[in-house]
């Protein structure tokens, strides 16, 4: 099988810092992939890279067969590459509707469907447990709404490559449990590829883990073997198992 | 914004236009001919209002798309003997073409480079015209006569140096203007204008190529204004070059900023105000800009967000 996405030699640098330094990754179609490392490690510099948020210093991107290091990010996005940031970044004095109907009327080929877009939103933020807020300003949805809403904009753009960077932070337990249930039904039709600190979240939903540290992909490997790993427990998980 | 039932609103918005019809038979003379003038300059702050106001980009160099309309209406009736409509669509082409390159060029920049280089850009169009002083009438400007502005319907022909003539096709110019902007920002793609002022990278990484999105509603805005511009002086009968100048570049956002920034009405309401608050202390004073300068700073300080801005936020939310 090809992969979904592959990149070959990837680096970005910032001034001295190589925060990406030659990265060599691919991801299966149909995977959940969770990507770890720590702080500093350049996880969000990896994927902003993948997505077309900063320009790489060097290397290449391929999805899908083609080459798409020079494609501008809007361009990534209606190849189906979608991205929902870590630092929240929703449109606050837009409704949460308006914000998901943005995603939503994009990918709608048939601009006289009239309904469709009600359709398509309401549906994202049921998903995303949001519904009942649709008319609420973003701006005023708790933190942990606001990385839901996040996910329902990703969501919306029916991605083939759902990036999702750090979801989880701010929520509550009882959220996290329904988020697991969402990043699984995601994975139904779309490609998952998932930063996390959470390791519960990651040891329930990850098919494989990347692990980066330094700007490199330190070690690959199923959640057991990644678990099991001396030089991965040295550089993330500390001492304990 | 596209969630709220669309009686609303577009029963608002054909009530003030009623209200203006009927103004018109009630209105004495002088009153009339003002009004008649702030739809067709309320009309200018609406295509400065489509930029300014849902998009976030504040040019100073608008005056050169409402000079495109007046000049290029004006001189084509003056020059080439052409007739109402052709130098009306003369007028709105030289607009759009003018606002395309324009766009092409300064949407390369944002912000205060971008508020520079659309000022720098005016300015040259100002110099331009007043370099062709033998073809525009440099500073003097050009009076266009009466018998060049009918319009020619049929067997009909509407002179349009008559009052109630003048009135009506301002009307219909500001009612066509107000119902199109109406509907561009409740549409999808005025949407995506909000989206793009609110945060630009955010709506790329939607899926949306704002360069175009931006650059369409350049052009859009442009148009509106060249059509402001060319109805000026197909109405007005005059042709100068005062109105390329950074004067006329700042108004139309003084009239949005007082009316309301990104509200459909806004532009009107402003331009009425700023129109006859002049009128009425310059009758009183000849220290009427003072006047003038301190009414904008009470407005800013109690009102920032303009005179409609401010009544939506607090009593009227469903105001487009
Ligand atoms: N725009 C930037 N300019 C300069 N340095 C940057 C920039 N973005 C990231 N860096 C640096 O690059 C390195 C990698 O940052 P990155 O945000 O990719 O890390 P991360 O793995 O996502 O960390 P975290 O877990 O804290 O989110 C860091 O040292 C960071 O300071
Ligand atoms: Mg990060």
């Amino acid at each position: 099988m090809m992969p979904l996405l592959t990149t070959k030699g990837l680096s970005r640098s910032f001034g001295g810092l190589r925060a990406v330094d030659g990265v060599d990754f691919a991801l299966m179609p149909g995977e959940i992939r969770a990507v770890i490392g720590p702080n500093g490690a350049g996880k969000t510099t990896f994927v902003s890279l993948v997505s077309g948020r900063i320009q790489p210093s060097s290397g290449m991107i391929v999805f899908d067969g083609a080459d798409i290091t020079n494609l501008p990010a809007y361009a990534r996005v209606r190849l189906g590459v979608a991205y929902t940031f870590q630092i929240t970044s929703v449109f606050a004095n837009l409704s949460a509707y308006d914000n998901v109907a943005l995603p939503v009327q994009r990918t709608l080929t048939d601009g006289r469907s009239k309904g469709a877009v009600r359709t398509g939103v309401m549906a994202a933020l049921e998903r995303t447990g949001l519904a009942a807020r649709a008319h609420m300003p973003a701006g005023q949805l708790s933190y942990g709404h606001q990385r839901l809403l996040e996910v329902a904009m990703g969501l919306a753009l029916k991605p083939r490559l759902l990036i999702l960077d750090e979801p989880t932070q701010g929520l509550a337990d009882s959220e996290i449990d329904n988020f697991i249930q969402l990043v699984r039904e995601i994975a139904k039709s779309a490609t998952v590829l998932l930063i996390e600190h959470n390791m519960p979240v990651i040891m329930q939903l990850a098919d494989r883990i990347t692990v980066f540290n330094a700007g490199k992909i330190l070690a690959e490997g199923t959640p057991k073997a990644i678990r099991e790993n001396a030089e991965v427990q040295q550089a993330y998980l500390g001492t304990t198992p | 914004m596209t969630e709220a039932s669309p009686a609303k609103p577009y029963a608002l918005h054909l009530g003030v236009i009623a209200l203006l019809f009927a103004l018109s038979f009630v209105l004495p003379d002088y009153h009339h001919g003002l009004l008649a003038r702030i739809m067709v300059l309320a009309v200018f702050a609406m295509g400065y209002n489509m930029l300014f106001g849902y998009v976030g980009l504040l040019s100073l160099g608008h005056a050169m798309f409402f000079s495109a309309g007046l000049y290029g209406a004006g001189l084509t009736v003056y020059h080439l003997g052409w007739n109402v409509p052709a130098a009306f669509a003369a007028g709105l082409a030289c607009g759009a073409l003018l606002a395309l390159v324009i766009g092409l060029l300064a949407l390369r920049t944002t912000g205060v480079a971008f508020m520079i280089v659309t000022m720098m850009f005016a300015q040259v169009f100002y110099l331009v015209i007043l370099y062709f002083a033998s073809w525009t009438g440099g500073d003097q400007g050009l009076v266009v006569q009466q018998a060049a502005r009918v319009l020619v319907l049929g067997s009909a022909s509407l002179d349009l140096t008559n009052p109630t003539v003048r009135y009506m096709s301002a009307l219909a110019l500001f009612s066509i203007v107000l119902l199109i902007t109406l509907a561009i920002v409740r549409s999808r793609y005025g949407r995506v204008l909000v989206a793009i002022r609110e945060n630009e990278e955010r709506t790329k990484m939607l899926g949306y190529d704002t360069f175009s999105n931006k650059l369409i509603a350049v052009v859009v805005s442009g148009t509106i204004c060249a059509a402001s511009g060319a109805a000026y002086a197909l109405l007005f009968g005059y042709v100068g070059s005062s109105f390329a100048s950074v004067q006329y570049s700042i108004l139309p956002l003084l009239w949005v900023l007082l009316g309301g920034a990104a509200t459909t009405l806004g532009p009107l309401i402003g331009t009425l105000f700023m129109y006859y608050v002049i009128d009425i202390t310059s009758g009183f004073t000849s220290a009427y800009l003072l006047i003038v300068g301190i009414a904008l700073i009470l407005l800013v300080l109690f009102f920032p967000k303009g005179i409609l801005g401010s009544i939506r936020q607090r009593w009227l939310g469903w105001l487009p």
